[in-house]
């Protein structure tokens, strides 16, 4: 894990992706694309093995149990569309209940879900908590922790998801299990992060390195 | 059957009489099902043919008489010009015209409602006239079907397919007849099964004995490496002395080196050109077209003209580098001297010393007439997915009816029903064993008949017909005005490498990388620098079994006066520092270099099973604590290094756990993942190409290694995954091949420690392809090379 501070906040980036904020006891992840394997075969394409809402679920259970967060911030896409968030099957509909269970839940609205969903817990546009702004896109209104570009950087000649950190803002790797990527040097980017910022490659472990451009 | 009087008088007029085997095929004209086996340069084309002008002369026949399938878009050009001479000089009635990816979209349409007498098309364009709703209708009168170099087909999926479209013509047009034609075959039954049940093989006079030799040079090869730079100078030379002569290389890599290296010293400004896979179509039209007209004295080339076209005027072949299969150097050779009943003239230049033995040897079995191929395999199930969605497009089918016709296909004769009905499951609901998509299948079953669930699907699975996977490449342009001047491609994992200011090679010249613009490659003319590097890896051949113990048996020879006086040499310097490796033994050895420490197993399995000892070896290593790094595997050895030294190789290919070991690798490996693509692209499973738009390479690799991780965890022996693994037994991971090997060293290691690389293991260090091992050792490494990136940037 990665531990860093954004404005006041002590946060810890985890290998897994997730985000965690112990001071609020909070635990942010982004992109998690439920429902994108039932959304290709609706729309008449090819028929991907649907399971990644249960690789997905099985890994956000873990990192839950390893934190104790009792506040989860999903930062937008959390579902592939809306009619995805609907169709789920009702054996992870309920395992993701159960993980919702006594929990303060919040989904923010993505470019793909935007609207609520039946699901339960609170759906906002954004979220602000002390001093951080949580949003599915990066704005200039720091400092803001966000979702979207799927970050994702080489070393050594492997790709890796990333976090990308500088001092105004984190953008989060995506955490659903079909999930492609952006480089970290793609213009879109590299225009957002300051020169000094970092990329936090996950996997087994976090490599922090300057972001690659 | 008789030649139309018309013909007769042409032909004879041009001075022209048949061969014996062209008068065989029109005698053979209402067999349903004959293979031709005739020399390059022999007519057969005009042989498969002769049939169908002589049914088509009366004008009577209305509609697609004759379908011509050929492995190749620019051969269909060349045979339609080729055969509307004699048509158009003896004034026949006939209609021929050609259909592939490059025809226009107007001229298909017209194709499709009034087709010409005889077509002239590939099996990707035919796959897609057969999904077509009025394919009954396109083909209801169809009489014959030729299949023209059928070998080359039959090497890959591309003959399986074709093959299933055999058996769906058969279908819509019962009593049609099959001809295949062929140059060079080693298993003439195999083949002629292949076709069809009950073909009759006709073999015409194979010829005179090949010229062929091991071109002796002034400057001897070089201990290591490939692309026969060192002997430009020679084969500028022997270009000079012949009319126009090819060049072949085993990689397109090479083959642009070389030509850039030629150039540098083509002080006479010979005319050269160069020809291969990568370059922008624009760019070898060009060069065909040169070389039709007869103003290139030599063009550089890899397996892109292999086949096809016919050049009369060339007169020489040279090989360079080592040709890995006897087949594909006769078929090479077969190239000069297109001209019946007249030697070919070759010569072979091995690109190092290793390569001298292996050219010594292929040029023993050339003499021999000792052909090699290994046997073909059932028909792949990923093919018979893709098949039954293009079915599905055309019309609904009955399951039954469907069974029936693609065991007609020669590869699918012994398909059992559960096989087929597994593959019908996966095309309709996905087939997974844990969850269905009950709403959403792709095909639904309706009035007992198959058909899409929603027909708009139809366009999707139409674009990805056909089973060429092209690796993830990127187009290179030169920057400049109107988008610029097309260059050529590059493999996307490479162009990924480089930053601006970087140059390589391609289409002989020296570019600047600018960058990357989209899905384009920009550069910048950068000459008379030295390139950084080139570029394509191309396909890489493995050694075939044949040619491999033939290498054995010479190495064992006491002295080599057959072999160059540097080679022999090389060969006795190995023999004093180690030892030579031994058929049924394993030469092993261990050295220090660079510090890191080495471990070179001599298999002689070929390129694949060396590649796949080389991913069990390592993966035991990482399991002992042994800290591999990586390793590269040639046709002949693995090399393998990394931390720690290895002190019982014995221990590291125990077989009674090899298979086990193999499963588990299975689990994660780039191999495997990249065999997964191929077969789930082709089995519909991921879309090359949605709704128009190619994705980008680098998200479907991505995506696709995703998918077969989610397949092995939730549903490890779903299809694609037994399709995956089925492949890569026999292709890929050549695990048969491994086993075999393995079995007849049995526990004769013979385990050198020496304190340098030896003789023979020194190439190895400059083989491209080296694989990297995702342990322990490689995470060391990436933690490393992150702390120091942040050390430098001052943030620690």
């Amino acid at each position: 894990m990665y531990t860093f501070r954004l404005a006041t906040a002590d946060l810890i980036a985890l290998p897994s992706g997730a985000l965690r904020w112990p001071a609020q006891n909070l635990l942010v992840v982004s992109d998690l694309h439920f429902g994108k394997s039932e959304r290709l075969a609706r729309r008449g394409g090819a028929l991907l093995p649907p399971f990644e809402n249960r690789e997905t679920l099985a890994r956000l259970e873990a990192d839950l149990n390893a934190t104790a967060a009792r506040r989860v911030v999903c930062l937008g896409d959390s579902f592939d569309d809306l009619a995805a968030a609907e169709a789920m099957d009702e054996a992870d509909q309920l395992w993701l209940t159960t993980l919702m269970a006594g929990r303060d839940w919040i989904w923010i609205e993505g470019n793909h879900d935007a609207g609520p969903v039946s699901i339960g817990g609170s759906h906002r546009a954004e979220l602000t908590v002390g001093a951080l702004a949580f949003r599915h896109i990066a704005s200039a209104k720091t400092p803001e922790i966000s979702g979207h570009y799927h970050p994702k950087a080489r070393i050594a000649g492997q790709t890796r998801r990333c976090f990308l950190i500088d001092a105004a803002r984190v953008i989060l790797p995506a955490y659903g299990t079909y999930t492609g990527g952006l480089h970290a040097h793609d213009p879109a980017l590299t225009a957002l992060m300051a020169p000094q910022a970092l990329a936090v490659l996950i996997g087994k472990t976090t490599l922090p390195m300057p972001m690659p451009r | 059957m008789t030649l139309p009087p018309a013909l007769d008088q042409w032909l004879t007029a041009q001075g022209w009489a048949l061969h014996p085997h062209q008068r065989d095929m029109l005698a053979r004209a209402g067999a349903a099902s004959t293979l031709l086996i005739a020399p390059t340069g022999g007519g057969k084309t005009l042989a498969g043919f002769l049939p169908s002008l002589a049914e088509l002369a009366d004008g009577r026949h209305k509609g697609l008489h004759t379908l011509y399938i050929s492995p190749l878009k620019a051969l269909t050009a060349d045979i339609r010009r080729n055969l509307r001479r004699p048509v158009e000089g003896a004034a026949l009635p006939i209609r021929i015209e050609d259909r592939t990816g490059d025809t226009t979209y107007t001229q298909r349409r017209r194709q499709r409602a009034d087709p010409p007498h005889i077509l002239l098309t590939t099996p990707e364009s035919l796959a897609l006239l057969l999904s077509y709703e009025d394919a009954p209708r396109i083909f209801a009168g169809l009489q014959r079907v030729i299949v023209d170099e059928i070998h080359a087909l039959a090497e890959s999926k591309r003959g399986d397919q074709l093959m299933l479209q055999l058996a769906r013509l058969e279908s819509l047009s019962p009593g049609l007849r099959r001809v295949g034609l062929s140059a060079t075959v080693e298993d003439p039954a195999g083949l002629a099964a292949f076709l069809g049940a009950n073909t009759q093989v006709l073999q015409a006079d194979p010829g005179p004995d090949p010229d062929i030799q091991v071109l002796i040079t002034q400057t001897p090869p070089p201990w290591s490496g490939g692309g026969g730079r060192y002997a430009i100078g020679d084969i500028l030379a022997q270009v000079s002395a012949h009319k126009t002569t090819l060049i072949f290389h085993n990689t397109r890599a090479q083959a642009e080196i070389f030509f850039h290296h030629l150039w540098l010293a083509n002080s006479d400004d010979l005319p050269i050109g160069i020809h291969h896979g990568s370059l922008s179509r624009e760019q070898r039209e060009r060069v065909e077209q040169a070389m039709a007209d007869g103003r290139l004295r030599a063009i550089v080339c890899t397996g892109s003209l292999d086949l096809g076209l016919d050049w009369g005027d060339v007169d020489l072949v040279i090989q360079v580098g080592a040709p890995k299969n006897v087949k594909r150097l006769v078929q090479r050779i077969g190239r000069a001297n297109h001209r019946y009943n007249a030697p070919s003239k070759a010569l072979l230049v091995p690109a190092n010393r290793f390569e001298v033995v292996e050219c010594q040897a292929a040029l023993e079995a050339v003499k021999a007439r000792d052909l090699d191929g290994e046997p073909r395999g059932p028909g792949p199930l990923d093919v018979l997915c893709q098949h039954i969605l293009a079915t599905a497009c055309a019309a609904p089918f009955d399951a039954d009816a469907l069974y029936a016709e693609v065991t007609n296909a020669g590869p699918y004769a012994s398909l059992p029903r559960a096989a087929f009905d597994a593959c019908l499951d996966f095309t309709a609901t996905g087939g997974y064993a844990l969850r269905a998509y009950d709403k959403w299948q792709r095909l639904m079953q309706r009035d007992g008949k198959w058909s899409l669930r929603d027909p708009r699907t139809a366009t999707v699975i139409r674009q990805n017909l056909g089973t060429i996977i092209d690796s993830e490449t990127l187009k290179v342009r030169l920057k400049g005005r109107m988008g610029g001047t097309p260059l050529g491609e590059i493999e996307e994992a490479f162009a990924s490498t480089l930053t601006p200011g970087d140059t390589f090679l391609i289409g002989g010249q020296v570019v600047r990388y600018e960058g990357l613009n989209e899905m384009t490659v920009q550069v910048s003319r950068q000459p008379g620098r030295d390139p950084k590097v080139a570029v394509f890896s191309g396909t890489k051949f493995a050694t075939s079994t044949q040619l491999s113990a033939r290498i054995l048996s010479l190495l064992q020879q006491p002295d080599w006066p057959n072999l160059p006086a540097h080679t022999a040499q090389w060969l006795t310097l190995q023999r004093e520092v180690s030892q030579l490796p031994q058929p049924g033994r394993l030469l092993v050895e261990s050295f220090p270099y660079e510090g890191r420490e080495h471990l070179c197993l001599y298999g002689f399995a070929g390129r694949n099973a060396m590649q796949t000892l080389g991913l069990l070896v390592t993966k035991r290593m990482e399991d002992q604590g042994l800290a591999p790094l990586g390793f590269v595997a040639t046709d002949y050895a693995t090399l393998i290094w990394g931390l720690t030294p290895v002190t019982d190789p014995a221990s590291l290919l125990d077989r009674s756990t090899l298979r086990a070991d193999l499963e588990s690798w299975l689990a994660g490996n780039a191999v495997m993942k990249r065999s997964f693509r191929a077969t789930a692209i082709i089995a519909g499973l991921i879309e090359r190409t949605h709704q128009g738009r190619r994705k980008s390479g680098r998200q479907a690799t991505f995506s696709s290694d995703i998918l077969y991780d989610t397949l092995r965890k939730y549903d490890p022996d779903h299809l694609m995954l037994q399709i995956t693994r089925a492949e890569a037994m026999r292709g890929l991971v050549d695990f048969s091949r491994l086993e075999d090997l393995l079995t007849r060293i049995g526990n004769r290691i013979d385990h050198i420690h020496l304190d340098r690389p030896s003789p023979l293991a020194a190439p190895l260090f400059l083989e491209p392809g080296k694989v990297p091992v995702h342990g322990l050792g490689r995470e060391k490494l990436a933690e490393a090379a992150a702390a120091q990136l942040m050390r430098d940037a001052g943030l620690i």
